[in-house]
């Protein structure tokens, strides 16, 4: 039980982060990203969120142009994971203001700070936002 | 642009962002790999600002699916920089780009720990959040004490805490040991006592994964989980910055509901009220709501509820409701509830006897079968693929073929194999089996694997009485216009075989089915044309009386592929062509094809291999192992289907007969069996040597009776191997001179116990006579034949043999001889039908006379129990309904045997697997715990499944638990007996072998036993 990967890909299929708990070698990263972005992407509103692809459950969700895809095993909460999506993105939204992809895609660093306190090793860390934004908040003063 | 001043790093990801096209992009991510390869090689004039730079470039082209192959180095030195910024970046990037198995990796491992011991919470945060993701076994053998001091400390604040709890959760995966500390399980215990609900959330992952390895050790944790869970239900002391849309933290709330699914139960009686009550409170007080986010998080928690309740095997009025709540959520619009509504109604068949509440919701499931939904339409095959049985499973194939026409294409492959495999599992009757697997063909031939066609072979051959019925089907769909290779292939093959049968049909002469088959040549691949010539060479075979016409035409075609290409048609084609040739002989040649041996489906297989296996064990895979031992308790549970248990059990059998023709493979097994008869322990058993005379006649001749050990040791050193031959029992071995005293060679308790588990050996021997057995099995018939070998000079006289069967054996022992002549053996075969289950044992009345010395002797033979098994692979899917179905006494009895002679399970293992009981490896998560199955045969009872489960307690291997069922209630206690027997009793017996005394001067030529009292007789035996 546990998160294996989260991607954060846009609407053409790029992928704007990576993050994976279980090595896979880059290869095997190209495809699998690339078998996802094609099965889900091309899902509509009316679907459900959930996808099943290889050993893996795909818990999805789209913001505007940029897509959420979380990478599961089959027996995690499937609701809990939709709504742990949420949460990063709120938390986003409170340190970038409403956070597009271009915040991502310029300031991937700090997107990483932020899944690196919110997930360790496919767990969940820390699940409020003030605590996961607190190091960030930090370093930016320091700097 | 924040990003900490790295301009050049903005720069390049605008540069690809406004890249045209992929070809750009590459050049440009060649041209900064370029860059920064030469930067590092230069690494003295770097600056930590710089090397920071460069590094995240390396994360970003990464990222996009480019190699980097260099500038690890660099990466990992950032850990040891002395600012927080590029330290950052090296735990940080690091993680991404390495493994656990990286060298660089184990370079920095002193860093690292000097990060985790030392003072500053923020470098200690990131240590040990980068060991957390890919530390590996080195990290664990070193870092997991100063991991586990920083977790139990109090004077750590909770933001280092919580990451020490995952860091330690990946350090025990790479080495289960990390834990095994004095008072460890305490300290966990105590852990959960935590305020603050980040170490909580961490701490109960790091739960999770304890105690799905070993529950028992942390049962104290129990009821502080039901603590937490009720705080949070409750909203006790939750911080707003915890509460998601108003919900104390769901994920919190969805771990602690898991970790309790890893405990088979709540024993204490408050802890589980509280639990209860928590869980009713959830279950009724989940409402849909408008906002879709609080909406999705209290369902989050509904669902583990659900699957807590379901795992705690709760009341009946609570199981209906959950089932009446997924009922619900199945027939709802929002896509999400519906999935995880199909989804948790499967998980519930796993784990409880739901399935007749379930199926009141058939009709929705097949709806969803056509839901717009892929995700949902694969949810609900699986549902009806796990709630088929024999009731119902005519409705749901009929649903799934109609399905087939229109489903997806990612579907059709795991459609028409689940379709197959019920049809396979729970035909009513064959013929409907062969109208599913042939529709199945008809409509999805490209989506159908050879595996289901060789099946319906295999079953087709095995079933004469299917054989008319298949060919009659075959023939129909030939004569459709548009025919499917695959089904061109598999009527082939029937139609050679069985076409005959239809001969006097219309149309169905072998001219005009030769004629529908030759048709279909020039429209299939080199696969099929060399199952087209047998099936012709067949028929030819078959035309009777001989059709000159059709002759010349199949030679014709036989002539035309002796050049053909592939080597496979042209071998067929000439052997074919000179084999018709051959008349009479052809009909011998081309004998219909023996029956297949029986072997689990290749198909179930197949769907059990494409199970994923997941990193933890599942906890639903246990709770599905921990609901059979619940199972082992709850006496007077319904039937999971509805059915009488001997229903079920003979529907299993129907479709896996095992084998009718396996016998020979214990024979040629069993070649060996002089060397396991206890005495002659690694004598070489060779075939007796040519030259038997001269070994007879030679002088190694034994010398009166000698003890077990004194003949092996002769044996061993004069290499008298030919002479002692007994696969046949027809050695015969001379006697030179002798005492009147008849006293038996070797161990006659030992010779039998040999045989109860071998087919052949020696049955008894003495310094006249040496009685051999070889044996074979089929279903519930024996054919025994005695071996009577002479091994004197004179004669033997008076030879009786009396067979005393006991009642449920029907034995018939053909006519022995009065005489053996000198050096002569003679066979009597013995013909034995078992009625019913028993363990009560057939008694040999032998007895001759040599001389002046009259031998009697009372033998046990070895027609028992096991040798009326036929050990059958039994797979997760097939074992519990059974043995679910199986509820309690009489059917299934369980008993607690003490004084069970210790040996290591993997000896357990084999002695079951010797009394042909199949260890089922996998099927029980406890690896101290053995499920076994196998098929018995008697005429009373048919075939009938017995499941056996073994619990041993690895602390005291002198008792274990073992828990026995079937569908007859004799059976059950006689196998349950006959095992513990087996565990129990160590075969050797109470006189043990006399050492070669100097026969002792006793005229009476009775052996030991006394003749007449057959009580003492088979008390001695014993």
């Amino acid at each position: 039980m546990g998160i294996r990967f989260i991607l954060m890909v846009n609407k053409q299929g790029q992928t704007r982060l990576a993050q994976y708990y279980e090595w896979l070698t880059l290869e095997e990263r190209r495809a699998l990203e690339g078998e996802i972005v094609r099965k889900c992407l091309a899902r509509n509103e009316q679907q459900c969120s959930f996808v099943e692809h290889r050993n893996y459950k795909i818990v999805y969700r789209r913001y505007a142009s940029l897509f959420f895809l979380v990478g599961v095993d089959n027996d995690e909460n499937e609701l809990a994971i939709l709504e742990f999506i949420h949460l990063l993105v709120e938390t986003m939204d409170r340190h970038f203001g409403n956070v597009c992809e271009l915040d991502i895609m310029f300031h991937l660093e700090k997107a990483h700070f932020m899944l690196e306190e919110m997930v360790m090793n496919g767990s969940i860390v820390e699940t409020s936002k003030a605590n996961i934004l607190t190091p960030i908040q930090l370093m930016d003063k320091s700097s | 642009m924040t990003m900490h001043g790295m301009r050049g790093l903005s720069v390049f990801i605008s540069d690809i962002r406004n890249c045209q096209n992929k070809e750009q992009e590459r050049l440009r991510v060649d041209k900064e790999l370029g860059n920064v390869r030469t930067r590092f090689k230069n690494e003295k004039g770097l600056t930590p600002y710089e090397k920071k730079k460069y590094v995240w470039k390396m994360l970003y082209i990464y990222m996009l699916g480019y190699d980097v192959d260099f500038g690890h180095m660099e990466a990992v030195s950032l850990i040891s920089a002395p600012k927080y910024p590029e330290k950052q970046v090296g735990y940080i990037v690091t993680s991404c780009l390495l493994n656990e198995n990286h060298d660089f990796l184990r370079l920095a491992i002193n860093t690292v720990r000097n990060d985790i011991i030392g003072r500053n919470e923020t470098f200690q945060c990131l240590a040990l959040t980068m060991v957390g993701n890919i530390g590996g076994r080195e990290f664990a053998e070193s870092l997991a004490p100063d991991v586990q001091k920083l977790l139990l400390s109090s004077s750590c604040r909770p933001l280092v805490r919580k990451k020490a709890a995952l860091c330690l959760l990946r350090l025990f995966r790479k080495n289960p040991d990390v834990v095994n500390v004095d008072g460890w399980v305490d300290r966990m215990a105590q852990l959960l006592d935590e305020r603050d609900l980040g170490v909580l959330t961490s701490s109960m992952s790091l739960l999770v994964a304890l105690v799905s390895n070993n529950h028992e050790a942390y049962w104290t944790c129990l009821p502080k989980c039901v603590k937490i869970l009720e705080r949070l239900a409750r909203n006790q002391d939750v911080p707003q910055e915890y509460t998601y849309y108003g919900i104390p933290s769901p994920w919190l709330q969805v771990k602690t509901m898991r970790a309790l699914q890893y405990f088979p139960t709540v024993e204490d009686p408050n802890t589980r009220r509280t639990l209860f009550e928590v869980l009713q409170r959830i279950l009724m007080g989940t409402d849909v709501v408008k906002n879709v986010n609080k909406n999705n998080a209290s369902h989050a928690v509904l669902f583990e509820a659900l699957a807590l309740v379901m795992h705690l095997d709760a009341e009946k009025e609570m199981m209906s409701q959950c089932v009446a709540l997924l009922g619900k959520f199945i027939a709802v619009r929002e896509p999400n509830i519906r999935y995880l509504g199909l989804e948790n109604m499967t998980r519930m068949l796993m784990v409880t006897d739901v399935q007749e509440i379930i199926k009141r919701h058939q009709a929705q499931i097949i709806t969803s079968l056509k839901d717009p939904d892929i995700s949902i339409r694969r949810r609900a095959l699986d549902l009806l693929y796990g709630m088929c049985d024999v009731t119902n499973a005519k409705d749901i194939v009929e649903e799934l073929l109609q399905y087939l026409s229109s489903a997806d294409f990612a579907m059709r492959e795991e459609l028409s194999l689940k379709a197959a495999i019920l049809a396979e599992k729970f035909a009513p009757d064959l013929s409907w089996y062969v109208d599913v697997i042939l529709q199945l063909i008809d409509k999805a031939g490209d989506f159908i694997s050879d595996d289901i066609w060789f099946r319906v072979v295999q079953f087709v051959t095995n079933n004469d009485d299917l054989q008319l019925y298949a060919a009659a089907k075959a023939k129909e769909y030939l004569d459709k216009p548009a025919v499917h290779e695959t089904m061109v292939k598999v009527s082939a093959y029937i139609l050679g075989e069985y076409s005959h049968l239809l001969a006097r049909r219309l149309g169905c002469s072998p001219k005009e089915i030769f004629s529908i088959l030759h048709e279909k040549l020039p429209t299939v691949s080199t696969t099929t044309i060399p199952i087209l010539l047998s099936a012709y060479a067949k028929i030819l075979m078959h035309a009777q009386p001989p059709d000159q016409e059709l002759q010349n035409q199949i030679w014709a075609i036989f002539n035309k592929y002796e050049s053909c290409i592939d080597a496979e048609i042209q071998q067929r084609a000439v052997e074919y062509f000179a084999l018709s040739r051959k008349g009479a002989a052809l009909m011998d040649i081309l004998a219909e094809m023996p029956k297949f041996p029986e072997r689990q489906s290749s198909l179930i297989k197949k769907a059990e291999d494409g199970e994923v296996d997941t990193a933890e064990q599942s906890a639903i895979k246990l709770r599905a192992q921990q609901q059979m031992s619940n199972a082992l308790v709850v006496t007077d549970q319904c039937p999971a289907n509805g059915a009488p248990p001997a229903v079920s059990v003979g529907q299993l059998s129907l479709v896996k007969v095992p084998s009718m023709v396996s016998t020979e493979d214990h024979n040629s097994t069993d070649q060996s069996l002089s060397q396991e008869n206890g005495t002659l322990s690694k004598v070489d058993s060779q075939p007796p040597s040519a030259d038997l005379l001269g070994d007879l006649l030679g002088p190694l001749a034994i010398e009166g009776p000698p003890g077990a050990t004194v003949q092996s040791e002769r044996n061993a050193v004069s290499g008298l191997k030919g002479v002692l031959d007994a696969v046949d029992g027809s050695a015969i071995v001379p006697v030179e001179e002798h005492t009147n005293t008849v006293q038996p060679i070797g161990n006659i308790a030992e010779r039998f116990h040999a045989l109860c588990l071998k087919d052949s050996g020696v049955l008894y021997e003495d310094p006249y006579i040496q009685i051999g057995i070889k044996a074979e099995w089929r279903a519930h018939h024996g054919r025994l034949v005695l071996f009577l070998g002479n091994k004197n000079t004179a004669p033997l006289i008076s030879v009786q043999a009396v067979i005393l069967p006991p009642a449920h054996l029907k034995m018939e022992l053909s006519l022995v001889p009065d005489t053996i002549p000198p050096r002569a053996q003679v066979q009597c075969p013995l013909e034995i039908v078992n009625l019913k289950p028993s363990r009560d044992v057939a008694v040999l009345d032998f007895s001759y006379k040599f001389g002046a010395n009259m031998v009697n002797a009372k033998l046990r033979l070895p027609a028992v129990l096991n040798k009326f098994l036929q050990p059958i692979p039994v797979s997760a899917e097939e074992f519990f309904p059974q043995w679910r179905s199986l509820s309690g006494p009489p059917l299934k009895l369980q008993e607690v045997v003490r004084g069970v002679r210790p040996m290591p399970l993997p000896d357990m293992v084999n002695l079951l697997n010797s009394f042909r009981l199949m260890i089922c490896p996998g099927l029980d998560p406890n690896p101290n715990n053995l499920v076994a199955s196998t098929t018995f045969y008697s005429e009373h009872t048919r075939a009938m499944l017995c499941l056996i489960r073994i619990e041993t307690d690895p602390a005291d291997r002198t008792q274990l638990r073992m828990t026995l069922a079937s569908g007859d209630p004799t059976l059950t206690f006689e196998l349950k007996e006959f095992i513990k027997e087996q565990l129990v009793s160590i075969p050797t017996a109470p006189w043990a072998p006399v050492p070669a005394p100097p026969a002792p001067p006793v005229a009476q030529p009775t052996p030991q036993i006394p003749a007449n009292d057959p009580a003492a007789v088979l008390a001695g035996l014993m």
